[in-house]
């Protein structure tokens, strides 16, 4: 029973953490909490849903299940796909819409709102194309195995799983051994002193939106795969997701991470120990009580 | 040939040639109609009383302030349309008064930072010319840690810079701006502000600097250092370009002493 909570809160925990890294990167380098990063996941796993479909669709084999999954080599293409697609999804909402408000000096609270605008649009759009109606990458049914102690997990779950954790350490290489990882953190801790220091401060936030776009992306097919694909699906992540980023303290990618699946673990632990119903109040709890303890964060740095 | 009569020609050029620049806040004109030279290897010094405007002219040349007339030139290639990240690539190094560090990146990483133009700042370089990077990268460290060496902080390089003293943020910022190889460096009053060991280190820094070719502005209020380090003073007061000369020669220039008593009254 206790094991198959921490194997439930950690597979929740990963896509939480995976959406997370991408609020908190954004929120880092461009000083704002983009609400508009629940809908990038969303529209991601619509993407994937797309691609996947059309693949499946004029070439019948890449959709005869690898292995022990319950898909085919249409959704890791998809996943590419939607990858791609969500990046040039979140450029564009910057062009037309952050950027401006950059380039005019708006205050935080403006970007804030124009984030929220700008969720409810793409979110209103998604459910105009393809209805709240629920939908499914595929309709081959999973049976969990067993695991340890009593624990079970479907191949999909563990896969997602084992994504995550490598997608994390990936990005945590990227952003410590790398130049483009080096402009990304200077630009995050001043980006006068960036740009002064010949860092190209524009081209470094497009990257920012690119990753953390993409890592939406890999959260969004997850959620798909392993609950259902609705309009709504990024809406519901958004709380655990500022839960996740601010626990982990602002701009720390592995703090994300961990902080994701402390989140993952402790909605596992309250619809086991409390009630499923209260599952949502998880993370409010503990984003409110994050904010009055420790505002930086577990992994943050005071003032940072 | 041609290449050796390029080189040749480069001599003549003068590293910065500004004319003519301008810039009001509101009524108020920080700098007006100002012009400044500074020749190829040259250690000019800029001086005047507080509010004369020098930093206002090293922003302009730097580019962080546009100047609202005038032109600028860089290694002879107009730069005021240019930002100052731009005008890092014209060959043009510029330090602060009261220097900021990236405070949670280490010492040697502040000091990579300066590096241009690395393949690896294009994210998918990274995995796609693999070889390329790594070999950029490796350079850059080298490069980082020679300089570090330069300004004496390699014992530092894995701290976090927020550590560092004012007078190691003046040699941090200094090691990161050398980083872009400029040929021109704007040292804005390096002595404010340090111990006076650290300021015959960081003197020797900067005469070294010069004594490999680089052409130096500095503003800087101790007359004994603009007279032991400088060719060439520019005198500047009210905005405006007052006279230069040799450092001996304009401290005794009897409008000189006026600036500055003036602006003290």
């Amino acid at each position: 029973m206790i094991a198959q909570m921490l194997m439930d809160g950690l597979i929740a925990g990963s896509m939480i953490g995976l959406g997370a890294i991408g609020i908190t990167l954004t929120y880092s380098i461009l000083r704002f909490a983009n609400f508009a990063h629940g809908e990038l996941v969303s529209w991601a796993a619509y993407f994937a849903l797309s691609v996947s479909t059309a693949l499946g669709t004029a070439l019948p084999g890449l959709s005869a299940s690898l292995g022990p999954f319950s898909f085919g080599w249409s959704l890791p293409l998809g996943l590419i796909a939607a990858m791609a697609l969500t990046g040039l999804l979140a450029l564009f909402a910057d062009t037309l819409l952050f950027a401006r408000l950059r380039a005019r000096g708006a205050s935080t609270i403006i970007l804030v709102m124009a984030g929220f605008g700008a969720a409810l649009t793409l979110r209103s759009l998604l459910e105009f194309i393809f209805t709240s109606k629920p939908m499914y990458f595929t309709s081959a049914l999973q049976i969990a195995r067993p695991l340890f102690a009593g624990a079970r997990a479907t191949p999909d779950q563990l896969l997602g799983l084992g994504l995550a954790v490598a997608l994390v350490a990936a990005v945590h290489l990227i952003l410590t051994r790398t130049a483009a990882g080096r402009a990304m953190r200077a630009v995050s801790e001043n980006q006068a002193l960036a740009g002064l220091a010949g860092i190209d401060v524009a081209k470094t936030i497009r990257l920012v939106w690119l990753f953390g776009a993409s890592l939406a992306a890999v959260a969004g097919v997850m959620a798909g795969l392993l609950v259902q694909i609705r309009p709504y699906m990024g809406h519901d992540l958004l709380l655990p997701l500022f839960a996740a980023a601010i626990l982990g303290g602002i701009g720390s990618v592995p703090g994300a991470m961990i902080a994701g699946l402390i989140v993952g673990l402790a909605e596992a632990a309250c619809v086991n120990f409390i009630g499923a119903e209260w599952r949502a109040a998880v993370s409010f709890f503990i984003l409110v009580a994050i904010l009055l303890l420790r505002p930086q964060g577990l992994f943050g740095k005071a003032g940072a | 040939m041609a290449q050796g009569a390029t080189a040749a020609e480069m001599e003549q050029k003068p590293a910065i040639k500004a004319q003519g620049l301008k810039l009001a806040f509101g009524g108020v004109k920080a700098v007006d109609d100002m012009a400044i030279t500074l020749g190829r290897g040259e250690f000019l010094g800029l001086i005047g009383p507080n509010g004369a405007g020098k930093t206002t002219l090293f922003n302009m040349l730097a580019g962080t302030y546009r100047p609202q007339a005038g032109s600028i030139l860089i290694n002879d290639v107009e730069a005021s349309g240019r930002d100052a990240t731009a005008r890092i690539g014209l060959g043009l190094g510029r330090t602060f008064q009261i220097p900021k560090p990236f405070p949670q990146m280490t010492v040697l990483e502040n000091v990579v930072t300066g590096a241009q133009h690395q393949t690896g700042e294009r994210l998918f370089a990274n995995f796609l010319r693999y070889g390329k990077v790594k070999a950029e990268e490796r350079a850059a460290i080298g490069r980082a840690r020679e300089l570090l060496d330069f300004v004496k902080l390699s014992h530092l390089a894995h701290e976090p810079a927020r550590v560092l003293s004012g007078g190691q943020r003046k040699l941090l910022e200094l090691a990161r701006v050398l980083m872009a190889d400029p040929s021109a460096i704007l040292l804005d009053e390096p002595a404010a502000g340090v111990n006076p060991a650290l300021l015959e280190f960081i003197i020797s820094r900067v005469l070294a600097l010069n004594a490999q070719g680089k052409s130096i502005l500095l503003i800087e209020h101790n007359m004994d250092m603009v007279t032991r380090l400088c060719h060439r003073v520019v005198v500047m007061a009210g905005g405006r370009y007052l006279t230069e000369g040799k450092p001996a020669e304009v401290a005794r220039n009897p409008a000189v002493v006026e600036a500055y008593l003036g602006a003290a009254a």
